[in-house]
């Protein structure tokens, strides 16, 4: 009888939970979007910059009402996977959101994850946005990867010119970690800078990417005395001891990369060494942000306790998936429908002043329209702070 | 040559003050402590918070980091370790919970202090420069000297103290150790809390060079293994021999090989198969253990 009675209750608890939980989630439907890339180890920072920018955004979304595509609110739900930075487990991560019904995902973060997901991507029915610079995950016939960002070799000749031209820079030496992305960065800087008459004067250099001293590494590089170092793909957690190092070593030219940084990383690991340090920025600047771009920033800080700059740019993905689905509701599941309304795509952009729009671009790198539209800014890091070198665009 | 053997001595320093407190942990409990590179990251942390972030002394940073590792590696010890093995006799139990503590460590270290790269300020200012032979910046110096004096008072420690002789009676003969008085729990706690502070100490220490960062803990197990490898496992002097080693050789190699790209670490890795295949007991190492 007791036994009865426990398990009677039992189920009446379940049965109840479950209620609750459903009403509590009752109110709209949940759309679920993606991400797999790294948020573990030494990159942590770039897939957690995009995870934290996208749970940010969601939750945002769903306390004010939820995202209306055609007829129906939705609340945002974020799916993550820590690929690890392991193309293996970006292939796991990719198969995990085709069971889940998942169609739209951000990431992975790096060149061998998104090249190893595209087959997973294609055959599931699988728009996804990496942050990986190969061509041929843009150029047809691939078609479901959109890059979320401004490719080095898009950003790099804009930097080498500028410093070419205002810098009088005419030698460059380049320095990567030996890994795929940074490796493949540094051979499209090498490139670009020779067809624009630079004198590469190293280009052979490379280092582990769990490096912690660089002094051994850059004494040959500097022994060149290039007028222009770029550290190719370089992390922003390798970035400032780079810096320092070089700086130590007594290296006074300029120092420059086509990655992301961050301003308070930069301060922290190598103070006033890091000034003049040239990097592309998040794709905002205080003159470029709206009131909508400050709010995201608070909202990301009040949630995980301080902002990362990455997410200037990690910022979009989202935001252009909700505004493709909006401009057509069909493509909620079907991607065919998605890519066809890119071409023709064009909303407001939420986080510029003026009458910027988000649009898809890319026609002149890949052949079609399959990259977000961001400004590319580039940045000069001077005492705690970023200032804009100046503001370009991509296409 | 001057700038390779200062980088060398330089790498050597901190590399084997990494492995003496793996080897430690190894020589007292037969425990191959994964988590070891986590303790390392988590003292950085601790001296960052303290010096970089609410501005008390360095020493003080460093202090709070050997503190903090001490009594987390003695609770680590007593309520994880201590009873697996009472439980297991079987040696990849305390493998499997020294993983999954580097994993939990891993997640710790991002909640409490985020994914971004930390640095401190530094300690002292300048560069030594010999004339463009040798070039060192002053901290480095003084981080290598402080290593050197941690190092060489860690030997006296284990040397003429009475801890540091219980400790080794430990390491050389568990039983024999109990049967002579040694009150073997209170000293594996001992052994294991003061593993656990060494590599709170060299990150505390490292943090004004390197920086400290959420993902620094894997690469840096990897690299004390490698040095207790090369040194022989559980043996003091073979961890501070290993760690000089692997010094030199990337000191050497990154000088030497650069033109030639990234090899560095391939042949260190070559090296280090055809030295374990000759004597897989390492340097200092006795083959039976």
């Amino acid at each position: 009888m007791k036994r009865r009675v426990v398990l009677k209750s039992a189920v009446a608890a379940v049965a109840l939970s479950a209620f609750a939980a459903g009403g509590a989630w009752a109110e709209n439907p949940v759309l679920k979007i993606g991400f797999v890339g790294v948020t573990s180890g030494p990159a942590a920072a770039w897939g957690i910059s995009n995870q934290r920018s996208m749970e940010t955004r969601a939750a945002w979304i769903n306390e004010t009402g939820g995202y209306t595509i055609g007829d129906t609110t939705y609340d945002i739900e974020i799916v993550s996977f820590d690929d690890q930075k392991d193309p293996k487990r970006a292939i796991a991560g990719m198969e995990k959101m085709a069971q889940e019904g998942i169609h739209y995902v951000v990431g992975p973060n790096v060149d061998d994850g998104a090249a190893a997901v595209r087959p997973v991507a294609e055959a599931n029915g699988i728009m996804y946005f990496p942050y990986a610079f190969p061509k041929e995950l843009y150029t047809a016939p691939a078609s479901n990867a959109v890059l979320g960002m401004v490719a080095n070799y898009q950003s790099g000749p804009a930097i080498y010119k500028y410093l070419m031209e205002n810098k009088g820079v005419k030698t460059v030496a380049f320095i990567a970690a030996n890994e795929s992305d940074p490796l493949s960065q540094r051979d499209g800087g090498v490139a670009a800078a020779k067809e624009l008459g630079l004198e590469v004067v190293s280009d052979n250099v490379t280092y582990q990417v769990d490096t912690t001293d660089f002094t051994p590494v850059l004494t040959p590089v500097l022994r060149t005395r290039p007028d222009l170092l770029v550290l190719s793909g370089v992390s922003p957690a390798n970035a400032p001891q780079l810096i320092r190092s070089a700086r130590e070593l007594g290296y006074q030219g300029l120092i420059s990369t086509e990655t992301a940084q961050d301003a308070q990383v930069l301060q922290e690991g190598a103070g006033d060494l890091a000034n003049g340090f040239i990097s592309v920025g998040g794709a905002s600047t205080p003159e470029l942000a709206s009131d909508a771009m400050r709010e995201f920033v608070k909202r990301y800080t009040d949630m995980f306790g301080e902002y990362n700059d990455e997410s200037n740019t990690k910022v979009y993905a989202l935001e252009y998936i909700l505004e493709t689905l909006k401009a057509n509701p069909a493509a909620i599941d079907d991607v065919n429908a998605f890519q066809a309304t890119m071409d023709g795509f064009e909303a407001p952009n939420p986080y510029m002043v003026g009458d910027a729009k988000l649009r898809y671009v890319g026609s002149t790198s890949f052949g079609q329209k399959r990259q977000v539209a961001v400004p590319l800014v580039v940045n000069v890091y001077q005492d705690g702070a970023f200032e804009t070198l100046f503001v370009a665009e991509v296409d | 040559m001057e700038q390779i053997l200062a980088n060398g001595v330089y790498l050597g320093a901190q590399y084997a003050m990494i492995a003496l407190g793996l080897t430690l942990i190894f020589a007292l409990m037969n425990v191959l402590n994964f988590a070891h590179g986590q303790m390392y990251v988590l003292g950085g942390f601790v001296t960052y918070t303290f010096y970089g972030q609410l501005g008390f002394p360095f020493v003080a940073g460093l202090v709070m980091s050997c503190v903090t590792l001490f009594i987390l590696g003695a609770l680590i010890e007593r309520f994880l370790f201590a009873p697996v093995i009472r439980r297991s006799s079987r040696d990849e139990s305390t493998m499997l919970l020294a993983a999954g503590l580097a994993f939990f460590f891993d997640a710790v270290i991002l909640l409490l202090f985020g994914e971004k790269q930390r640095g401190v300020p530094k300690i002292v200012n300048g560069v030594f420069n010999w004339d463009f032979r040798l070039i060192m910046p002053y901290d480095r110096i003084l981080i290598c000297v402080l290593a050197i004096l941690s190092i060489v008072s860690f030997i006296l420690f284990m040397q003429y103290s009475k801890t540091g002789r219980a400790l080794r009676a430990l390491a050389q003969d568990r039983t024999a150790a109990q049967l002579m008085g040694v009150n073997v729990d209170r000293y594996s706690m001992i052994g294991f809390a003061l593993g656990a502070m060494l590599a709170g100490l060299v990150g505390g220490l490292l943090v004004t060079i390197t920086g400290v960062n959420l993902g620094m803990g894997g690469p840096t197990s990897i690299k004390a293994f490698m040095m207790v490898m090369i040194g022989g496992a559980g043996v003091i002097s073979g961890a501070i021999a290993g760690g000089i080693i692997l010094g030199f050789l990337e000191a050497i190699g990154l000088a030497v090989l650069s033109q030639y790209g990234d090899i560095t670490y391939l042949m260190i890795f070559v090296s280090l198969m055809i030295f374990l295949a000759i004597r897989p007991q390492g340097l200092m190492g006795k083959p039976w253990g």
